[in-house]
């Protein structure tokens, strides 16, 4: 049986156990390692466990060193996904034939990959692994950003923020398209259970975890990480960030079962202004010139829309 | 068990993709993660029938491309058990990033390589340009001639790839349709006696064992990256090729059936000699003989560990002999063919005064005739007669055209 921990508030969470070591390279501010640990603690069973190349892999596992106290792989940048699906199908091939070394226990396979080894150069592999029915969790540590590289644009960096490959400048309000919609595409392929989750909220992220970690198939979570190298802020306003990007409705957050069923999970009392949220970053400083301005009303009407799709979504219960 | 023993005649009619699916079979492989492409796809779609015919207990993951086939093999091999794929040319292409993280991690994969002509132009037939793009990637690479070797080398591969003072992956090699589409007389083991060559696995650093966790593919910068490259080569140098030797003696003992290193063929009192691989050693054998009735002493060495590369096996081969041709069947990109290469390193600072030629021949599954080997095994013995090499150093044979010849 599945072992989910039970955990009370903050303070028991912050001092309880976990199998991800604060010892890490990781950016001071940096979300990565809390989504890590929130994910970690939901559950007291046995990980294997993977990741992706990029911030979390090169700041947790650089030899002699590991910063994991779990069964851990790393292969590439895009194919993390698979290595923990390549884990799972050994698992289930071994239990089979009586040959597990602990056959009592019940290991939950998760990878984690940023955006871009996700919506970008992983896709594929993801894709691949949630059509398949593997028993196993993709996590995206979401910052919109290629942060290990340097902070180029991705397929989720959202419009009119600057990245170095798609510069703000004398012409340029930086990045032309739109944020991939990743969670609608990965619950298209009709999967048990995917959701969107922020860290400021830890129980709503801890309560979605166990799910998925409870159900039988592949799931999906795609985590807000804001990233204070390359948002630009400094790095004690982490959590601040996130109250923005989940208060002010641009990173909902919500649960769509079985590929069709969309639940919002958070309703933010006071709903912020996108505005507050984009006056917090560097990344969208140049988008408050006088030029640029309709840039911001446009991502009001934007986050709006979206966000009256999802309630309509969920009133629909299709 | 639950699985089903299979009933073999001694000798069954078997093409080379099904002798490495059997072999497959009878090992027992735990997860396949694969991926089709021509000509290697039966391979894996044996096992797959084996599955669901329950013939074999395991996994079989159908993946959506070849690097997620290997990926998919790793992220298995390092949880802990018996993994094996397949694939040719393109796909053996796409695969190149995760073959050197397989390797660099050590983790025992065997792959099973039917070898075929990269594009451009697409071509679907045998030549050895994926066995050569595979050649620095760390791997061990067995060369099969025939649909036997494709069969027996397996069960060698696994033996050698699981050994834990190896711990690197095998690629088993065969010509893509002249051997893995053609029909003959494949000699057996039965399923227990197969089995027991190859033994249980034995897991180290799995992933699956939660008492011992483990961290698989860390990063090594200038600090550490050289010493681990090192301890690699230094085990593909110095580990390997014992090993292999011992599970050629033991494979003897069971089943009869002698592999070699370096396979001679008529070359103990042979003056020239070409050095080859694949279906074209076969070849290269009969034509030896009809030379040697001709008066030519006519001798053949076939490569059958490709890498790590037989260095003194092929001195030991080739020092007495007066004249050499390396015949290599990949395009060589602007240098001489990677068999050209080794060889004259090999010879380089020794005794030999033998004369060395390479030709370039069989790209995209042209045939090499026994008029081209006949030509060829004349010209050898001319160079031997004039004391030097006549012709180009680098000879395309088979080519439409005027005749293609450089250095």
């Amino acid at each position: 049986m599945s072992e989910m921990k039970k955990i009370k508030n903050l303070k028991e969470f912050s001092t309880s156990a976990d199998r991800f070591e604060g010892a890490n390279l990781l950016c001071p501010g940096c979300a990565h390692s809390i989504i890590v640990r929130e994910v970690l603690n939901a559950t007291n069973d046995d990980l294997v466990l993977s990741a992706s190349t990029g911030c979390l892999e090169v700041c947790t596992a650089v030899y002699p060193y590991t910063s994991w106290d779990a069964s851990w792989i790393h292969i590439g940048f895009e194919n993390g996904s698979t290595a923990v699906a390549g884990a799972e199908a050994m698992y289930n091939a071994l239990k089979n034939k009586g040959r597990l070394k602990q056959p009592d226990r019940n290991p939950k396979f998760v990878s984690f990959a940023g955006d871009g080894a996700s919506y970008d150069i992983g896709f594929q592999w993801i894709s691949g692994c949630m059509e398949r029915g593997h028993n196993i969790m993709h996590v995206v540590l979401d910052n919109e950003v290629y942060a290990n590289t340097g902070g180029q644009r991705s397929s989720s960096t959202p419009i009119g923020s600057s990245a170095t490959t798609s510069p703000a400048g004398r012409v340029s309000y930086g990045e032309k398209k739109n944020k991939k919609d990743m969670v609608a595409i990965m619950a298209s392929h009709g999967i048990p259970y995917s959701a969107q989750v922020a860290p400021n909220k830890w129980k709503d992220m801890v309560k979605k975890i166990q799910h998925g970690m409870a159900v039988d198939g592949p799931v999906f979570i795609n985590a807000v990480s804001p990233c204070t190298t390359e948002w630009k802020f400094d790095p004690k306003d982490t959590m601040m960030l996130t109250d923005l990007s989940t208060d002010s409705l641009v990173f909902p957050l919500y649960e769509i079962i079985d590929g069709h069923e969309l639940n919002i999970t958070y309703r933010p009392k006071n709903v912020v202004p996108v505005e507050e949220y984009l006056a917090a970053q560097g990344r969208f400083k140049h988008l408050f010139k006088d030029e640029y301005k309709y840039l911001i009303k446009e991502w009001q009407e934007r986050v709006d829309a979206n966000w009256a799709y999802l309630n309509r979504r969920e009133e629909a219960r299709v | 068990m639950a699985f089903d023993k299979m009933e073999l005649r001694d000798i069954e009619v078997w093409d080379g993709n099904f002798a490495a699916a059997q072999a497959l079979r009878q090992c027992q492989i735990d997860v396949v993660a694969a991926y089709p492409i021509t000509p290697s796809t039966p391979i894996v779609e044996g096992y797959a029938k084996f599955l669901a015919d329950n013939y074999v207990e395991g996994e079989f993951v159908m993946v959506e491309s070849e690097h997620a086939a290997m990926s998919g093999c790793i992220g298995a091999a390092a949880a802990g058990g018996r993994v094996a794929t397949a694939t040719s040319s393109q796909g053996f292409a796409l695969m190149v990033e995760t073959l050197y993280q397989a390797s660099g991690m050590r983790l025992p994969i065997v792959l099973n390589v039917v070898n075929r002509a990269l594009a451009a132009p697409l071509n679907v037939n045998g030549d050895h340009s994926d066995m050569y793009l595979g050649r620095d990637s760390g791997w061990i690479q067995f060369d099969s001639y025939c649909p036997q070797d494709a069969y027996d080398l397996n069960f060698i591969a696994f033996r050698v790839a699981e050994d834990h003072d190896v711990r690197l992956p095998c690629m088993v090699h065969q010509d893509g349709f002249m051997t893995s589409h053609t029909a003959q007389g494949v000699h057996t083991m039965d399923d227990d006696t197969a089995y027991s060559f190859v033994g249980d696995f034995k897991p180290m650093n799995d992933m699956l064992d939660f008492e011992h966790p483990v961290t698989h593919g860390v990063q090594t910068e200038e600090d550490w990256h050289f010493e681990h490259k090192a301890r690699q080569h230094n085990d593909l140098m110095t580990k390997v090729m014992p090993k292999i030797q011992a599970a050629f003696d033991d494979f003897k003992t069971l089943t009869g059936r002698e592999y070699n290193i370096v396979e001679r063929y008529d070359m103990d009192d042979a003056d020239v000699c070409v050095v080859c691989m694949g279906t074209s050693v076969e070849t290269a054998r009969e034509v030896a003989l009809e030379m040697r009735a001709k008066g030519i002493k006519a001798g053949v060495v076939g490569i059958r560990v490709v890498r790590p590369f037989p260095f003194f096996e092929i001195q030991e081969a080739l020092k007495d002999v007066k004249a050499i041709a390396a015949l290599d069947r990949s395009a060589p990109g602007g240098a001489p063919g990677m068999l050209f290469n080794e060889i004259a390193g090999c010879l380089f600072n020794t005794d030999t005064k033998a004369l060395l030629s390479g030709y370039i021949y069989g790209l995209g599954g042209r045939d090499l005739t026994k008029k081209h080997l006949v030509d060829l095994f004349t010209e050898l013995q001319a160079n031997v007669d004039a004391g030097k090499v006549l012709t180009p150093l680098q000879q395309f044979i088979g080519v439409r055209g005027p005749k293609l010849q450089f250095l």
